[in-house]
């Protein structure tokens, strides 16, 4: 492999920067939600990478479980959305603010 | 240049520009599809670090069935229904863009002092690999992090029983006035008609 580590490592950054910025600036809990799986492979990309780089499978074995565990926290997250949309017709985040303090 | 090389640089910058698509787009269908194209993309990029599991993993569980699911609840909440634009706190959005800036600048200074942009991966990751990836990822999940494994699967359990009782709607409880209103209107036939 002659791309250099650090390229991936940057490109994983640059992609969990954006997946932030979705979380931070929309208002739609679906599209939060999906910025929330940039940042999950953003950061199973580095995993990846670093695993490569130290020569050992480790790291792709936790970026493995992550997936699986990106899984499970998908299909509840979408229950969650699906719960609240039938509760107040609307995924607005602004909207659900019952507990906010 | 080599091969790897080129590859990287077609679809680094893709990866890129599918997020940027799916931040801006106003549409929760549109912004879905551009995240396929950036999983795809990352499913690249693990092809390019030696790990073709990992590759096609991504492919069916991300791009494939988690993709599906989103597009799912999307037509089922319905899609032609964009949301007002009212920004409640206006300091949030600017501060996330210099936030997120600030974190890329950061990110690049301590790769540069860190890792450094030309260390190249040592080569010695064939023999870590051998036979090949996923007889040798299998010999490291099913022996060193077998236990793990295990919870994983009570994990997944967990998740489909929690998301069947989630997303059920309850039949709705009856109360006792309820009932006895019932009893009283079945024991008196007529008395909803009122006064004839």
């Amino acid at each position: 492999m002659r791309t250099p580590v650090a390229y991936f490592l940057l490109l994983s950054g640059i992609l969990f920067a954006l997946g932030t910025v979705g979380v931070l600036t929309r208002r739609n809990a679906l599209l939060i939600f999906m910025s929330v799986e940039l940042q999950l492979n953003a950061v199973n990309l580095s995993l990846v990478s670093f695993s490569r780089m130290h020569a050992d499978l480790t790291g792709q074995v936790l970026a493995f479980f992550s997936m699986v565990v990106a899984a499970a926290e998908v299909v509840v997250g979408l229950a969650i959305i699906v719960a609240l949309f039938r509760r107040r017709s609307s995924i607005d985040v602004d909207d659900a603010r019952e507990l906010r303090w | 240049m080599p091969l790897d090389n080129v590859v990287f640089w077609v679809f680094a910058p893709i990866a890129v520009a599918s997020a940027i698509g799916m931040l801006v787009m106003r549409s929760a269908v549109h912004a879905a599809l551009f995240l396929v194209v950036n999983l795809f993309c990352i499913a690249v990029m693990y092809l390019l670090l030696d790990a073709p599991f990992l590759f096609a993993v991504q492919i069916v569980v991300y791009a494939g069935a988690i993709m599906v699911l989103f597009l799912f609840v999307i037509m089922l909440l319905g899609v032609d229904s964009p949301l007002p634009i009212r920004e409640r706190l206006r300091v949030q959005r600017p501060l996330a863009f210099a936030l997120a800036a600030g974190f890329v600048v950061e990110l690049f200074v301590a790769l540069r002092a860190g890792v450094g942009f030309a260390t190249r991966a040592p080569d010695g990751f064939d023999l870590v690999n051998a036979p090949d990836n996923t007889q040798a990822l299998a010999e490291v999940l099913f022996r060193d992090y077998f236990f793990p494994f295990e919870v994983t699967s009570v994990l997944l359990i967990i998740a489909a029983v929690a998301v069947m009782v989630m997303a059920q709607r309850k039949a709705r409880a009856v109360t006792q006035a309820e009932s006895d209103a019932a009893a009283a209107t079945m024991a008196t036939p007529g008395a909803e008609e009122g006064p004839a």
